[in-house]
């Protein structure tokens, strides 16, 4: 059974439609996150799950009852913000047992005792429980803060950009934490994020929306293999999938309907030697250390390509391309399925 | 075009010393840039250079004058802060002109280089707009304009994309750097994300604790780090570590892991028994069934063309990047190959490489 479930959910904030007519439901267990830009009501349906805010229609769903009208307190979930928000004046202890504490739950203090401890360890600061909230470092307050949703049993976990406040090495380490605690406790998260990344490495499934609608819900391989639309194609993938008017590639092997090719690392090959197909020019190599991008021109189009290291590439050269099964989009933008799976 | 020459330079702040004696210089029309975590001492060190703040000691030359003591407006350079605040009231070509006004400058004048300022950032359709309606991008856009009209000699950045989300940032980044490559400018710009340093550097200085760790290409830092700090912060995910306790001896060309000999670059100088770490790069890990070197799966994380997989071994954690249609267990126990040519052996107590066929004179520097 579904722990979570939106049912055909809408909202709107004066002129903005954030959300439209979204449905979406997480198993129980699953990890579930949303992926979309600014603005594209990934917020906004956390927030309408938590009760934060009220849908226009629809009806929102907690362990199959319906929460819709129920005030956020009524409703099992705990809410992890951006911004860490602790109470300065507490130590990370206090910090993490006020949940617990909150006159509506009563827990006896030697249950408080154990249960913090055990969230402690797990976030890897059992050695700081006795300091100041504000005597730590931003990953630090950021673990307390998810430790203080971790306390709780709830039947979800709502995030929303927890870890994008800090730099790259930090997010890096939580992401994998997170995932392990996870996957480790069997928790029910829902998860939103701008950031590719993290919906990649984390989702069990990802969704991703934009203007307010769910656009695509899969798996990451999915999403990344057989996105709907060039739209979601362009969601993921470092570098960017390259996407070229179909008129480029003169040979009969493209499907009718076909008006954009997407082209990924994958479905590029780069020849040094003369052979038929198109030719293209490396305008320049860009040096990412791990990651070297060949950025090619082919007639006025940019592609941009992970180097293989194996192949000495330099400005200036002229090279063959041959693309395999690259992704093929109609002029409305969907996938034309090539694979004999549905688009 | 400028030469900025920092000699011995430090800073102290009571008795918290921020800058600890750093040595560098940047050439004429190179773009530099200084990476580190923050607290590292990265923003004093381009204070200084801006002339914001005043050394405690050491010198600072400007294409050979010493420029140490002289005030901030007195010195030929641009400043571009971390967010860039536009005036809302004016249009484009009032905000990009703004400088020059206030240094009265003729009219004429002040339209010629903003419209030239404009051309070079591919806004020059948008001078008689308000700034309000204009996009992210150029609203970025106009705030370079800004610090380009005067055509200083050398141009400051202190994080200037920080606020911006991923996807745009890797915009702004390749504009910046055509940008200062189509003005022939000298920049030195500040950051603490590696893809950014990666991205846009000639010559990176990485900072640790008030002191540079390295100077060196983005290409040279990511294949011979000198330090294990820099090996850790350059990388995503960074260099994986192998414990080794050993004694080593020059001409050593094998070291054991746990008994599994693994091949390493001649290593150029004898070591009695200590604590070493074997440092690896992610894409330089293979699965081989064969090999003595084995672990356990133990994590995954597909990233569509590759995926990292987290390996235990007896010696320690070891990422590798695959391609994604390679099929793994977690739980499985597989052989790994590590590509010789690139590793690097550091001495796990000073975090210093060892001298090496790879890292040859590594030590010192």
């Amino acid at each position: 059974m579904a722990e979570v479930s939106l049912v055909d959910v809408s909202k709107r904030f004066g002129a903005v439609e954030a959300v439209r007519g979204l449905s979406l439901s997480i198993a129980d267990g699953e990890f579930v996150v949303l992926l979309g830009p600014t603005g594209a009501g990934k917020t906004t349906a956390l927030r309408l799950i938590a009760g934060l805010e009220r849908p226009d229609a629809g009806s929102v769903l907690i362990r199959g009852r319906d929460v819709t009208k129920d005030v956020p307190a009524e409703r099992d979930v705990a809410f992890v913000f951006q911004q860490y928000s602790l109470y300065p004046h507490l130590t990370v202890y206090d910090n993490l047992a006020f949940p617990l504490r909150s006159p509506a739950r009563r827990m006896d203090e030697s249950f408080i005792r154990r249960r913090v401890r055990q969230v402690a360890e797990l976030l890897h600061i059992e050695k700081k429980l006795e300091n100041r909230a504000t005597a730590l470092s931003g990953g630090e307050m950021q673990r307390v803060a998810i430790g203080r949703a971790l306390v709780r049993e709830p039947a979800v976990y709502l995030m929303d950009e927890p870890l994008s406040s800090l730099d790259a090495k930090l997010r890096a380490e939580l992401r994998l934490e997170l995932k392990r605690i996870q996957r480790e406790l069997g928790t029910t998260i829902l998860y939103v994020t701008h950031d590719q990344i993290e919906a990649m490495t984390m989702a069990d499934r990802i969704g991703v929306m934009s203007e307010g609608v769910l656009i695509q819900l899969g798996t990451p391989r999915d999403i990344y293999e057989r996105p709907a639309s060039a739209y979601v194609a362009s969601r993921l993938g470092t570098p960017a999938i390259n996407l070229i008017p179909a008129e480029l590639l003169s040979s009969g092997s493209l499907p009718a309907q076909a008006r954009t090719v997407g082209l990924r690392t994958e479905h590029i090959r780069i020849f040094s030697t003369d052979r038929p197909g198109p030719r293209a020019r490396v305008h320049w190599v860009e040096h990412l250390g791990d990651q070297n991008h060949v950025h090619l021109k082919l007639d006025t189009h940019s592609l941009v390509t992970l180097a293989d290291p194996a192949q000495e590439l330099k400005a200036g050269d002229q090279v063959s391309l041959e693309f395999i099964a690259p992704l093929y989009f109609d002029q409305s933008g969907k996938r034309i399925a090539t694979d004999g799976a549905p688009a | 075009m400028a030469e900025i020459r920092i000699e011995s330079v430090a800073k102290t702040f009571g008795t918290f010393a921020a800058v600890k004696g750093v040595d560098f210089t940047v050439d004429h029309g190179s773009f530099f840039v200084i990476l580190g975590p923050s607290g590292c001492g990265k923003t004093t060190t381009l204070r200084m250079i801006a002339g914001l703040e005043l050394p405690t000691s050491g010198r600072i030359l400007l294409d050979g004058e010493d420029v140490t003591a002289l005030r901030a407006s007195a010195r030929d350079i641009a400043f571009v802060f971390q967010l860039f605040a536009l005036y809302p009231h004016m249009n484009v070509r009032q905000n990009i002109g703004f400088p020059l006004r206030c240094q009265n400058y003729k009219r004429a004048e002040i339209r010629k280089s903003v419209e030239e300022a404009a051309r070079l950032l591919r806004i020059d359709h948008l001078l008689d707009r308000r700034v309000g309606g204009l996009s992210g991008g150029d609203r970025q856009r106009v705030a370079l304009g800004r610090a380009i009209v005067r055509r200083p000699k050398a141009f400051l950045m202190d994080e200037p994309l920080g606020a911006l989300d991923s996807e745009f940032r890797r915009l702004m980044c390749g504009e910046l750097r055509e940008l200062h490559d189509r003005i022939d400018a000298t920049s030195i710009y500040i950051t603490h994300d590696q893809l950014e340093a990666m991205a846009m550097a000639d010559c990176i200085a990485i900072m640790n604790q008030g002191r540079i760790e390295q100077i060196g290409s983005p290409q040279e830092i990511y294949d011979r780090p000198k330090t294990m700090f820099v090996a850790d912060f350059i990388g995503a995910p960074p260099m994986s570590f192998l414990r080794v306790d050993t004694a080593l001896r020059r001409g050593d060309r094998v070291i054991r892991i746990d008994g599994a000999p693994v091949e390493m670059p001649e290593l150029f100088e004898d070591r009695a028994e200590s604590k070493f770490a074997l440092g690896v790069r992610p894409e330089n890990v293979s699965f081989a069934d064969h090999s003595q070197l084995r672990g356990r799966v133990i994590g995954a994380e597909y990233l569509g063309t590759t995926q990292i997989v987290t390996v235990t071994t007896a010696g320690g954690q070891v990422k590798a990047r695959l391609p994604s249609g390679h099929a793994v267990q977690i739980g499985e126990t597989v052989g790994l190959k590590l590509r010789p040519d690139r590793l690097s052996l550091f001495d796990a107590m000073s975090g210093q490489v060892l001298s090496s066929a790879l890292h040859a004179g590594g030590r010192g520097g």
